[in-house]
């Protein structure tokens, strides 16, 4: 998927993700030349086949999760499906802020082990030694968090 | 005067998105995950009730008790059976780094199932919008099927059987997500119409280069008349694998695994 500035003849450069709310996905895009930006929106349903295939606009920057798909779309899931004690990195790493355990503690036990990772990865990628609430949102909108 | 709209080829510059190259890594992790794996059997017929789980836990826990190493995906996602055929109760599955382990079997067989997964009782359900989930959904059952095939730690195997559901769709799709197409062991009851629906299977197999190693004959003996199996064997140049019947013992899945034994 690639943008062109028609105008300036130039490809256009991803920008940001976000997810603005109501299941819309916004990719942004400038134009190196005239400095404009486009955003592609996604309906819900656009948004769903995306995330169906397990791929993200804009590209990857974190290793994949095992079973991300699953663990991230299946809303029926058991609550004990996973052992998470065994996950790499758990004790080591950024530290929670108490609002931030709070908020992680209220994502349903069958996802929260590889939300935990995901955020855990994001700090560490950034060089964020706290993980708050405010660094989840960012996290969850950049990486195109969708439910989580 | 139309706009000078250039392809997406002659845009030299980095496309960062990449879907194309995301999902060719997904397919490699597939590749990578199975590199030893001797073998990937799918276990189809193309309808259901005619007992491919039931064939496929026999056949897995005979090849066990024979020494090689055998796995079973239950890629059945919305009617998972093979845990409790397998005697495998339902169990925390652990994480490692880059997987998940399977659940193993007192005889040694390595399991994955949907039914680890998902609550008892409930069915499986994603989230998603709340209409027209049919445009959706199948593109999530096989991005499920992809992650147990690439996600699930199943080490060194001599063989993978894949209990599919009705049907020939999750056959097609894991026909596409494997490196190469899988061997197929077919499963019918004796009747006509039982013949019917694998016989379609089986061509769709066939149309997607898949090798038919036999067919088995399952449930024989009982009400069900006809002779399913051995048309199907003649029709298609194939064994018949094996005549199951209602209440087999464990030498009827020996003979089937002696037989696959030799077939590599």
């Amino acid at each position: 998927m690639k943008f062109l500035c028609v105008e300036c003849d130039r490809q256009m450069q991803f920008e940001e993700r976000q997810l603005p709310g109501d299941g819309t996905l916004a990719a942004a895009f400038r134009c190196p030349a005239c400095g404009r930006v486009v955003a592609l929106l996604t309906n819900p349903m656009e948004t769903q086949l995306v995330a169906s295939l397990g791929v993200k606009i804009g590209g990857t920057t974190l290793p994949p999760q095992p079973m991300e798909t699953v663990r991230g779309m299946v809303v029926t899931g058991r609550e004990d499906a996973f052992d998470e004690g065994r996950e790499r990195g758990a004790g080591s790493g950024p530290i929670w802020s108490m609002e931030a355990q709070e908020r992680l503690a209220r994502v349903p036990n069958f996802v929260r082990g590889m939300v935990k990772r995901i955020y855990l990865d994001y700090a560490k990628d950034r060089g964020i030694a706290e993980i708050t609430p405010a660094v989840m949102d960012t996290a969850r909108t950049e990486l195109g968090l969708e439910g989580m | 005067m139309p706009l000078n709209i250039r392809t997406y080829h002659e845009l030299t510059e980095a496309d960062r998105s990449g879907l194309g190259d995301q999902i060719m890594t997904q397919r490699r992790r597939v590749a990578d995950r199975l590199a030893t794996v001797r073998r990937v059997v799918a276990v189809l017929s193309g309808k259901g009730g005619v007992g491919k789980s039931f064939v496929t836990a026999g056949l897995a826990r005979a090849l066990a008790r024979s020494g090689r190493a055998a796995g079973v995906l239950d890629a059945d996602f919305n009617g998972p059976t093979i845990p409790p055929l397998l005697s495998l109760p339902v169990a925390r599955c652990t994480l490692h780094e880059d997987g998940i382990e399977p659940l193993v079997s007192a005889e040694g067989v390595r399991c994955f199932s949907m039914a680890f997964l998902v609550e008892d009782g409930r069915p499986l359900a994603f989230r998603g919008p709340d209409t027209e989930s049919f445009v959706w959904r199948g593109a999530l059952e096989a991005a499920t099927l992809r992650e147990f095939l690439a996600d699930v730690a199943w080490g060194a195997l001599d063989e993978l059987l894949v209990d599919l559901p009705p049907g020939v769709q999750r056959f097609q799709e894991l026909t596409e997500l494997l490196p190469a197409p899988p061997a197929v062991l077919a499963v019918t009851i004796p009747t006509p119409e039982s013949r019917d629906a694998v016989r379609r299977a089986l061509r769709a197999a066939i149309e997607l280069k898949a090798a038919p190693l036999g067919v088995v004959d399952n449930m024989v003996g009982g009400p069900f008349a006809g002779s399913a199996a051995d048309e199907l064997a003649a029709e298609f140049g194939i064994p018949v694998l094996a005549r199951v019947p209602f209440h087999p013992t464990d030498d009827v899945f020996a003979g089937i695994a002696r037989k696959l034994g030799s077939s590599r």
